[in-house]
């Protein structure tokens, strides 16, 4: 295993060599109650160990680049290469957050075509690409919720309604927004039941979060039902579209009825995943919620483009206009791909999931009938009668090279494995994982020990995940012994 | 004298140890269990006031974070702060040491919607009885 930096540390090795801060400067610039009385501790390194330490940890790590990663939920396709020329763009790079709109109408020009892009897509009349991420285009749908019904006068409607299958964000984003939240549980098939909907709906009700396709990989098949109840009520329609890889080019949210949706760009136009962020979650909405979008918004008259502040703004949700590299790179990929390409991309999507589905019936049971969406569930909880859980097969199954899937999601299936091949992987990759994983299935009920033992190939085999989260240490004790 | 201990269909049970008005709340060796160890728990202010069905607790296990929701409605008057700092209790002894806060109901009426073990163990039965 790769030691720390700290047991790497070597005392006088460096890798640069800051300007000092000249000794005047720091007795008149620095008050004395805030400087430090010992030197701050830090490991130190040549810039050569720096460079290998990280090295070599990238490959002990399993990324799309070197595993099939099929973690559902998470969209783990690949995403191209070239996708990361664009934010080298020294015109785009190198252009001061502050600059005045005369000093970008580039960057304006392009963030104005993708909003287009984005709006054509999703069937809405008006896109913000101001949220930082997913869950953030969450709260922003429900801030202009809030702002349309205060708008309205209607001050009575508190409270939000969401599926149990629905993101597990969106209750967050709801209570956030201010709002309560009611839970709509699922029927038997995994889809909303539309008797608790039509309970639960009320004139307080302000928004419905419909996650499509649900997290259980399913397009709710009485979807149109539940929007014309909604809509009768008189709440408004959320749509988690953080699947979008499912739909993107077959179906727009607009015209299935949807009032607001947002969209992770991350998960689907070649941007960013995790560390490697920032994030971005365009969130697009209908007319009649435009003027509550987030400020500022980008103004085309004639061809030039401005930064304007409307009154009837929900106000700004983040600094400047967005992450703006990151979304230059969303336009990049979905102006490579064309009309054409973004429709194969979601169909391929959907073809993978279902090809994968079908190699896997017979080892574990699935969740949901009939084709899925982009993704599938399978229940890992009859292993239960051998003291396995689904932890144990997704440690075996990074034991057969791959990356696992997700487990113990979504919550209401017990013992979940979420399988997401995405568009990217071989119907060869395919194959060769589904052979694994029948083997991995049939070792589990012949060998239970053995899977209880895995992984055996991989640097770490099993962390006390319990001791970690009951007694955390969150420093590394040399750093500490060092204080 | 304790009272029967009664079940809701998300897994929390409820029963009364002397005083009827006051009621234990905790979770069930099924729902501790599915929940695999606990590694944290939040529990509710004392003062809080909770209406029958709302979210109360937060249980978080290496698996997930899962809500505890108020068998009755009412306002909580003592939590277990021995689960904080040994949330293994929970796992350990879910009707015992691993009890999670106390109600001052303020309907009893609301008695008769909770399952008795009976009503319980068939919903476990049944296979419907989910994740938690």
């Amino acid at each position: 295993m790769e030691p720390t930096l700290w047991q790497k540390s070597r005392p006088g090795a460096r890798g640069v060599f800051p300007p000092g801060v000249p000794p005047e400067i720091f007795e008149t610039r620095c008050p004395e109650g805030l400087r430090r009385e010992s030197p701050l501790s830090l490991p130190e390194l040549s810039e050569l160990d720096v460079v290998r330490h990280f090295t070599r940890l990238s490959h002990l790590n399993r990324g799309v680049d070197t595993h099939f990663y099929p973690l559902g939920s998470c969209t783990m396709k690949y995403n191209p290469k070239i996708m990361d020329r664009i934010p080298e763009i020294a015109g785009f790079r190198d252009l001061h957050p502050r600059i005045a709109p005369e000093g970008m109408q580039g960057l304006l020009e392009s963030l104005y075509t993708l909003e287009e892009l984005l709006g054509h897509l999703l069937g809405m009349e008006a896109v913000t690409l101001a949220p930082a991420a997913g869950a953030h285009g969450e709260l922003t749908g429900i801030l202009i919720a809030r702002r349309y019904f205060e708008s309205r006068g209607d001050r009575g409607r508190t409270e939000i309604l969401i599926p149990d299958s629905a993101h597990g964000t969106n209750p967050a984003s709801a209570a956030m927004g201010g709002f309560s939240v009611r839970v709509l549980p699922s029927g038997n098939d995994g889809g909303v039941d539309l008797a608790h909907l039509e309970e639960a709906l009320s004139e307080r009700t302000a928004l419905v979060m419909m996650t499509v396709p649900s997290t259980l990989g399913i397009f709710e098949k009485d979807l149109l039902k539940m929007v014309a109840m909604v809509k009768a009520s008189g709440a408004l329609l959320y749509m988690d579209g953080a699947n979008f890889n499912a739909f993107m080019g077959l179906l727009r949210p607009g015209d299935l009825g949807f009032d607001i949706v947002h969209i992770n760009t991350h998960k689907t136009l070649a941007t960013p995943h995790g560390g490697g962020g920032p994030g971005s979650g365009p969130v697009g909405v209908k007319a009649h919620l435009a003027p509550f979008l987030p400020s500022p918004r980008i103004r085309k008259e004639g061809e030039r483009f401005s930064l304007v502040s409307p009154k009837t703004s929900i106000g700004p949700i983040r600094s400047f206009i967005g992450s703006s590299l990151v979304l230059l790179r969303a336009l990049g990929y979905l102006q490579m791909l064309g009309a054409e390409g973004v429709r194969r991309v979601a169909l391929y999507a959907l073809l993978n999931a279902n090809y994968l589905r079908a190699r896997l019936s017979g080892t574990l049971p699935r969740t949901g009938s009939g084709l899925c969406a982009h993704e599938f569930v399978l229940s890992a909880k009859e292993l239960g009668a051998e003291g396995l859980h689904a932890s144990d097969l997704a440690k075996e199954i990074l034991d057969a090279g791959y990356y696992a899937p997700t487990i113990s999601f979504p919550l209401i299936v017990p013992e979940a494995m979420m399988i997401e091949p995405t568009e990217t992987e071989s119907k060869e990759t395919l194959d060769r994982f589904a052979e694994d994983f029948r083997k991995i299935v049939e070792r589990a009920r012949s060998n239970p020990s053995r899977v209880k033992e895995a992984p055996r190939r991989t640097p770490v085999s099993r962390p006390d995940e319990v001791s970690a989260a009951r007694d955390p240490v969150l420093a590394d004790p040399a750093s500490l012994r060092a204080l | 004298m304790s009272s029967e201990r009664r079940y809701t269909p998300t897994h929390e049970w409820i029963q009364s140890f002397g005083d009827a008005s006051r009621m234990r709340v905790g979770i069930t060796e099924f729902a501790q269990k599915e929940i695999t160890d606990v590694v944290f728990v939040e529990l509710p202010k004392i003062g809080k006031k909770v209406p029958q069905g709302a979210e109360v607790a937060i249980i978080e296990s290496v698996k997930a974070a899962f809500s505890i929701y108020a068998p009755m409605g009412g306002e909580v008057v003592a939590v277990n702060g021995s689960i904080e700092s040994n949330p293994a209790l929970v796992n350990a002894d879910p009707y015992g040491a691993g009890w999670l806060f106390e109600l001052r109901i303020d309907n009893a009426a609301e008695w008769d919607s909770l399952l008795d073990e009976k009503g319980y163990q068939a919903l476990l039965s049944s296979g419907t009885a989910g994740g938690h």
